[in-house]
């Protein structure tokens, strides 16, 4: 018996344009939690997927050993056979069916293809009982809570007899409660035999549960930390984490800050299916001209809530509050309105939200302000290829002409071809929700000099982002949004992930 | 060599349908001996399958938006019926019998786009709701009887023909002149565009493909307008079509209208934040294919000239599959009015060739969903080695 479970040997997987990961090794030792930790687009999640096969054996260079035996997985299918079992940040659990029947999904109890609901039932009961789950497995899914959907998902796991299981954010969009029953989970099935692999960012609580911590940083292993061997805590992780000199990574910038331009006061929404339940509570922010706001928050917290119902109310019922524009209060109630005075929204999903993929750079350039190319309602060809040939040059879009589909690009160029249609709309406000979401570092720098360059003109930039290194680096004054709320807001002087971080758990303490 | 095999391949792609058509006139051709050429037959083409080709062009709106219509059968059944009630029962005469048959396509239209954009309602389940109540209506107003004949002027629509200025022995002078004229504005477009290409600082393609491009064009041109001429000239029908063709091949390609469409069938939730109105949009599209059902109506009801209650009957999938040959995409966002109008017309040489064999309805019918099937397959197979 050989004392490693896994071993992932020099793991390299290119995707068009951008190097995921590179040379990365990864050994993890049978009854632990091995916590693997980076920033947004580290290469974890990619990682993992070339474990499990979602990335099959030939797409990626590398070796992987699993029980000392070398592993080429064709699929997930695969991995599953010898007990790897991964949960993803998005659930895997179809909501109108059962708890009992997401849990054996493609794994049925069946015979001659008729499923014997009794030993499902059984089983599924003893599986839940594991977890520490009172369910009725005949409840539908999308009745129980996120925190027990959670719960399911690993139910689902064991119930595949699960050596390794992989986690990747368990805990991103569950209350306190519900993490650290998770995280106690964990630890309970650590003394069945079961190992994991926790992705998470939340430091706390891989301080708390992790035998062995993992960074992994542009795609590179930086180190594995040991409990008992080496000294772990978060400022010892994040130093790692981040590896160089904070301030090369955000470009250099004066600000120029004006008066106020932009506000939105008193601003109350409510969610779209729960007419209840508030997703603005009187919010109230303002930005100067020249400045970058930024907008903090946990996942959750509503700020992309906040932003889609400032812009055009794309998001939430019942809304109302006050949107001023150069002190005169303006009409945002649809999408085009809000346009027309000088407003632009970045989604934070730029596959779903912001892209036709199926069309080519030229197409999505000029979508969002046609009336600038067109006269009478008649696109001019020409004057459209220029547009989107400009925005080529000026953001240095990689691609080998603008009639190259969206599809087709990597995510950098992609956030670029969107940023270049808002900036096309000519905005005075830009909402940036997410901006450098899945990007790699090279062109994440390239996108805040392009972000910088929009305040040095004079426009009025809200930077959202759940990333808060980014948040620190990049904007002059910070609001910390949670629940719904503003709970503070802060000069970039007096900003810290600290005090963010208490600003949010105080808001909360007030709360309950 | 590996040069050339891509050149192959590119070029394949882009222009498969029309190769697609080339290939099966060529067979019908021989298969027939000729008769499908023939120019009388090249007239039966045209009015044989005008409606379908109208229906096309408003289909193919529907599909770019990522749905189908499946009530344009139904519409085309029910718009002859009450033609054939305001001119044959009530004596209406026929412009202003045509102007509220019209309107009344576009309420048809809009009845459904109520329900599609406005209350978000499927457009398979509104549609196929409209399929059977318009289908129904038909029924109620002519009460199982075919009303005929109709007005001369409304009959001419389809079976008239645009009458000849210029007496040239054994040929149609009009159509002679209408295909130089044609040919004429094809080759001064093909200048215009490199001239303005090279204006905006973009490479324009090699002058031998264009001038190849001209070369072809006038060819087919030619042939068709030299059938016409030597038949019975330009039906009135085709003059309709072509301008159809016109107008909605430039809202497509060259408008604002015609690139939100696209946009919303490639991503509605982009395009609606990026201040698209894609209610009022899909509104349109469903207003516009219940004006073109109503135009096709008018045109199969004059060609029958006669309104019968099964009028129309499997027009919507014949529609729908001249925009899927025509490389349209089921999912949306993608198909051009040039496409559907060859797709019309490889469904259209498909049936006329045999029937001119003499093949049977039954094996017309099979042969038809497997010509679908097949140009679907290779679609998406080009598309895959794309990637």
């Amino acid at each position: 018996m050989s004392n490693v479970l896994l071993e992932m040997r020099s793991i390299t997987k290119t995707f068009p344009g951008v190097k995921a990961l590179d040379q990365v090794s990864l050994q993890v030792i049978p009854q632990e939690i091995h916590a693997l930790v980076g920033e947004n687009g580290a290469g974890k999640s990619t990682l993992m997927n070339v474990l499990s096969g979602v990335y099959p054996y030939g797409t990626y260079e590398g070796d992987i050993l699993f029980e000392g035996e070398t592993c080429n997985f064709k699929d997930i299918k695969h991995s599953e056979g010898k007990g790897i079992v991964i949960i993803h940040q998005e659930l895997a659990l179809v909501p109108y069916l059962s708890i009992a029947e997401n849990i054996f999904l493609g794994n049925e109890t069946a015979k001659n293809g008729v499923i014997n609901w009794h030993t499902t039932i059984q089983k599924t009961s003893e599986l839940l009982k594991k977890v520490g789950l009172t369910e009725n497995p005949n409840t539908l899914v999308k009745d129980i809570g996120v925190g027990k959907q959670q719960l399911v998902e690993i139910a689902k796991a064991l119930s595949k007899n699960v050596k390794l299981l992989i986690l990747d954010e368990p805990t991103a969009a569950l209350n306190e409660n519900d993490s650290q029953n998770l995280l106690d989970l964990l630890l309970g099935l650590k003394k069945q035999g079961i190992t994991s692999i926790l992705i998470s960012h939340k430091l706390n609580e891989v301080v708390r549960v992790a035998n062995s911590i993992t960074i992994i940083r542009d795609g590179k292993t930086i180190e594995t930390l040991k409990v008992g061997i080496d000294e772990i805590n978060e400022d010892r992780i994040i130093k790692g984490m981040v590896g160089r000199d904070m301030t090369h990574r955000y470009p250099e910038r004066t600000p120029d800050i004006g008066e106020v331009i932009f506000e939105v006061k008193d601003w109350n929404a409510y969610h779209p299916l729960n007419e209840e339940r508030m997703i603005s509570k009187s919010v109230n922010i303002n930005v100067r001209k020249g400045e970058i706001v930024g907008i903090a928050g946990l996942m959750g917290a509503g700020r992309t809530e906040l932003a889609m119902g400032v812009f055009g109310k794309s998001y939430g019922k019942r809304i109302t509050g006050t949107v001023i524009k150069d002190g005169k209060q303006i009409d945002t109630s649809s999408v085009s309105k809000a346009i027309n005075n000088g407003i632009a929204y970045l989604s934070e999903d730029r596959k779903a939200y912001g892209l036709v993929l199926i069309k080519d750079i030229r197409f999505n350039v000029t979508l969002a302000n046609l009336g600038k190319i067109s006269k009478n309602g008649i696109i001019d060809d020409y004057k459209e290829s220029q547009a989107a040939n400009d925005f080529r040059n000026k953001f240095a879009i990689k691609t080998p002409s603008i009639f190259q589909k969206a599809i087709n690009l990597s995510g950098g160029n992609q956030q670029k071809v969107v940023l270049s249609k808002w900036i096309f709309a000519q905005p005075d406000i830009l909402i940036l929700d997410e901006p450098t979401r899945g990007i790699d570092v090279g062109a994440k720098y390239e996108i805040y000099g392009i972000i910088n360059e929009l305040a040095a003109a004079g426009k009025g930039v809200i930077f959202i982002s759940s990333e808060m290194p980014e948040i620190l680096g990049m904007c002059d004054r910070i609001y910390v949004m949670d629940e719904g709320a503003i709970c503070g807001e802060l000069k970039q002087a007096e900003a810290s992930q600290e005090t963010i971080m208490k600003m949010i758990l105080s808001s909360r303490g007030r709360d309950n | 060599m590996d040069q050339i095999r891509r050149f192959v391949k590119q070029n394949l792609k882009q222009n498969a349908m029309y190769v697609a058509l080339f290939i099966i006139i060529i067979f019908f051709q021989i298969r027939t001996n000729g008769v499908l050429l023939q120019p009388q037959n090249v007239n039966n083409l045209i009015l044989q399958n005008s409606y379908v080709l109208i229906l096309a062009m408003g289909m193919v709106f529907v599909i770019i938006s990522g749905y189908v219509d499946l009530s344009v059968g139904s519409i085309v059944a029910i718009i002859g019926a009450i033609g054939g009630y305001l001119t044959v029962t009530k004596n209406v005469s026929t412009v202003p019998a045509i102007l509220i048959l019209l309107v009344l396509g576009m309420v048809i239209g809009a009845f459904h786009g109520v329900f599609i954009a406005y209350m978000h309602i499927p457009p398979f389940i509104v549609t196929l709701a409209g399929m059977l109540i318009f289908r129904g209506l038909t029924m109620v107003i002519l009460g199982g009887r075919t009303l005929t004949p109709y007005p001369k002027l409304y009959e001419n629509i389809s079976n008239g023909f645009v009458g000849d200025f210029l007496k040239i022995e054994g040929l149609n002078g009009t159509a002679i002149a209408a295909t130089i004229v044609l040919i004429l504005i094809a080759v001064f477009r093909v200048f215009q565009k490199r001239v303005q290409q090279k204006k905006y600082d973009l490479e324009p393609p090699k002058l031998i493909w264009d001038l190849l491009k001209i070369v072809v064009l006038a060819l087919v041109v030619g042939f068709i307008g030299y059938s016409l001429a030597k038949y019975k000239g330009v039906p009135v029908v085709l003059l309709l079509i072509g301008m159809l063709f016109v107008i909605y091949n430039f809202v497509a390609s060259k408008t604002v209208v015609g690139r939100r469409v696209y946009a919303m069938g490639g991503n509605e939730k982009a395009a609606r934040l990026s201040g698209i109105n894609t209610n009022r949009m899909m509104f349109a599209v469903y207003t516009n294919m219940g004006l073109m059902a109503a135009i096709a109506g008018i045109v199969f009801s004059a060609r029958l000239n006669a309104a019968t209650p099964k009028a129309g009957t499997g027009f919507e999938l014949d529609a729908i599959a001249a925009c899927f040959i025509g490389g349209a995409s089921a999912s949306g966002g993608v198909g051009t009015v040039m496409g559907a109008i060859i797709g019309a017309l490889v469904m259209g040489v498909i049936n006329n060739g045999m029937s001119i064999m003499g093949i049977g309805i039954d094996w017309q019918q099979a042969i038809k969903g497997f010509v679908l099937l097949a140009a679907v397959a290779f679609d998406v197979l080009t598309k895959e080695s794309n990637d």
